[in-house]
Parts: C-alpha cells; structure tokens; sequence
C-alpha cells in the first residue's frame, strides 16, 4: 500500500477561509516580511505535506542536526536544511509575521527561534564545497544573516499557471488508492522524455504496479525545456508506449538545491509525502558540474535503512547495435564501438535545428509534440 | 509483579540473544525494551488515517474533473 507520510502524519498547514480573511483585513498589524519566490515555493510544500513532518522552517536545534548528522533532531531522517533567512529581523521571537513575495501575503509564521549560521558550514556540509560557482553555494552566501525558525500557515499560493496537473500528497495518495495501486515507483525530471528515460522508467514499472512521473516546476534556466513542453511530451509517450492505467504524471513545485546525494535523498522523500513506495535514483541525480561522483548517491542511502521509501538503483540507459536496443552497463557485455549514448545536449542542438532526431533516441510522437511548439526552450 | 502487568511468552534463546545485545543499551531489562517495541508498534496500528472518507469523495471529484479517473 501507498508510504504512510514521512514521520507518520501527513503535515496541513492552511488556514481556514474564516480565519484567512480575518488575517488579512489585519495584515497591516503584522511585521512584514519579503521573502524570494524559492521560499515561497518551501512554504507551499510544507503547507501541503510535501515535505512532512516539517510544520515550518527549522529552529536551530533541527538545522544542526541536519548539517551534522542529517537528522531532525527527533532522529527523522531530513537531509536539506528548509530554512528561511532574513537581513535583519523587524520582530522579536514569540511573534507573528506576514510573509510576503512581492505583493502577495503568502503565509502567517509564528516565530519560534532568531538564530545566526555560519554560511561556509552550511555550504561545505550540504554541498560538499565551498565553491562559489555552485549554485547552491552561491546562494547560500547571499542569504540574509539570520535564519528564523517557526510554524507556517499559508494563506495564500503563488499563481501556478499548470494548477490542472499539480497534485498535493492528498490528492495523490486518492488517486494511488482509485487505480488499484499498492506500489508505486516515483521518477523525478526536468527533461522531455528520450529512450534513455523511458528505458529505466519501464525497468522500474516491471517490478511496481503504477508509474508516477513527477516533473519538477521551478525556477528555470536558458535552454531548459518549458514546462508545457515535458508535459505535453510525456502524455504523447504514455499514450503511444505505456499501457493503460500504468503510469500518470503530476508536477510538483520546487527550487532545486543541486546538492547531489543529499538532495537525492530529500526527494526521495518528498515522494514518500505524495504516496510513493520506490523511487528512481539515476546516474548524479540533483548534480552540477562535477561537484559529485556519477553514483555517489546510491551510497548515501545506505545511512538510511528507516528512510521508508525504497529506492531504486538504476545505471544510465544507451543504445547497443549489436544487443539491438536500449541497454545498461551492467547487462551489456559489448565494447563502447557498439553503444550510443544519448546526450541531452545533443538533443537539444537537434530540436533547436529541427533536425529529428533517430528513433533509438526519441519517439517520433514525442518529437513531434517538442516541434509543435515555436520553441520548447526558456529564452 | 504489579496487578497492572502481565506475563508474555517468547523463545528462551529469543530472550537470551535479546539480553546480550541490551547490555550496553540504557534498557534495563529484556521487558523493559519489549514494552518499548510494543508500544511503538501499537502507535503505528492506531494512526489516523490522511483523508476523511469526505475529503477523499471531494478529491475524487477533482480528479476526475482533471482528467486523472473516469
């Protein structure tokens, strides 16, 4: 059956409308405080269960453990620090604050803790560099120097233009429970699907009875693909080579951290919320550069065996001449003469220059559903 | 023994593997840590469950609307 919630409670943190419209007819009356649209993004999976058990961002106690041991400090296994920073606070702990993207009351925090942090620590324990070209680092030294731990509860959510095909952990868990499935294996991804997906998807469905794919929603960067695109290609692909009722695709929200194994391991969690019993770890999952080794991750889940979501290891997918299709490392005795790997990049230059690519890399329906777009890439 | 307890039976070699390992636990007896399972274990039979059967009709209805169930 579906993963009870991580922690055993599914987290709802959203205020009743009643009291929603009371806060705000009073919002003039709270400290205000602005927040980036990351956060904001945090604040809706906290608010939704997404990321249970946490009610809200970490008080000192917990974020230590989570830098250390990669623990909350009630022994939970929690391996990114969800945390909120500000430059300097305008309110005191004990009170409550509005939290602001731009204009929109997003949600009301009780403010627990005002606590400092050390940016290089953070960075070196959960990044494994202190390097400013990592993203995540380079985040991290921007934020605010102060961290502020609390309950949230949200009042409202940034507008979410692809609202039809995100799913909250209760709708998920529904929808698991109507197609009969009891396992459920989770496959995250910020790509249209190519062979090279669509060969480890199906290795993982042989063992499962539904397939989840759960496209991150985020920030994105020029040459990503545009969301609507990896949406749209993914319904071609389950139409045209999945049979029915075997797979379905929600999208979830989320500003990736590129932390590699330890991101590897909050997402495997952030799927145990939504109801998934497995979960696909590929090759440098949540990488950048090469900050990780390709299958550091497979590693660090050994450090979790009360995780409660199995993962599974599944190598880099290529295409073999002489097996005659989609293969892996470990089951393909031939020589690199005979593989072809399927680069993203690649691809890219492919779809950019309206070239098609070969069928061993991308289904022709999936093809065309990236063509029919002016351009599928972020400018 | 208090009126309040009661008498389990487990495997003599169970209880003898068992107290080995406690020795350099903070349990102070094999019933001390079966208590602690059975209790854990209790907690997990008694979790409510995610959604009412209201809230799961109310989500149903939604999905269908998207198109996720017919």
């Amino acid at each position: 059956m579906v993963s009870k919630p991580h922690g055993g409670k599914l987290v709802r943190r959203i205020v009743a409308e009643r009291t929603r419209e009371r806060i705000l007819s009073e919002q003039g009356e709270y400290p205000r405080v602005q927040i980036e649209h990351g956060r904001a993004i945090d604040i809706e999976n906290i608010a939704h269960g997404v990321y249970s058990p946490l009610k809200g961002f970490l008080t000192s106690d917990d974020f230590g453990s989570v830098l250390n041991e990669m623990r909350l400090s009630n022994d939970l296994p929690w391996t990114i620090p969800i945390v909120l920073d500000v430059e300097k606070p305008n309110f005191d702990e004990g009170d409550a604050i509005l939290l602001y993207y731009e204009n929109l009351p997003i949600a009301r925090m009780h403010v627990e803790e005002i606590y400092t942090y050390d940016k290089r620590e953070f960075s070196v324990k959960v990044f494994k560099t202190d390097d400013s070209a990592h993203p995540g680092v380079a985040r991290v030294m921007n934020m605010g120097d102060y961290l502020i731990g609390g309950e949230i509860e949200l009042l409202n959510e940034l507008p979410n233009p692809f609202a039809k095909y995100t799913l909250r952990p209760v709708e998920t868990r529904v929808l698991f429970k109507e197609l009969g499935w009891r396992t459920i294996v989770a496959f995250q991804t910020r790509n249209v699907p190519h062979l090279g997906h669509e060969y480890v998807q199906k290795a993982a469905l042989t063992f499962v009875d539904g397939l989840f794919i759960n496209p991150v929603l985020g920030r994105k960067k020029k040459g990503d693909y545009k969301d609507e695109v990896i949406i749209k290609a993914y319904e071609a692909l389950f139409r045209h080579y999945y049979p029915k009722d075997s797979a379905t695709l929600a999208t979830v929200r989320y500003e990736m951290r590129y932390a590699g194994p330890r991101e590897a391991i909050h997402h495997a969690i952030m799927r145990k919320n939504l109801g998934a019993t497995h979960f696909i770890v590929g090759r440098d999952h949540a990488g950048v550069g090469d900050y990780y080794g390709p299958y550091e991750a497979w590693d660090l889940f050994d450090n979790f065996p009360d995780l409660g979501i199995t993962p599974m290891f599944i190598r880099e997918a290529f295409y073999c001449r002489k097996c005659g299709g989609m293969v892996n490392a470990k089951i393909c005795p031939h020589g690199e003469e005979f593989h072809v790997h399927i680069s993203g990049t690649k691809l890219r230059k492919m779809i950019m220059a309206r070239e098609r690519p070969p069928e061993y890399m991308m289904r022709p329906e999936v093809y065309e559903v990236v063509r029919s777009f002016e351009n599928p890439f972020v400018e | 023994m208090g009126g309040d307890e009661t008498i389990i039976k487990i495997p003599k070699s169970l209880y003898k593997k068992i107290e080995e390992k406690l020795k350099d636990t903070e349990f102070k007896s094999v019933s001390e840590y079966a208590t602690h399972l059975l209790r854990e274990a209790l907690e997990g039979m008694e979790e409510e469950p995610v959604f009412s059967k209201e809230e799961e009709e109310k989500v149903k209805e939604r999905l269908r609307a998207l198109g996720y169930l017919d």
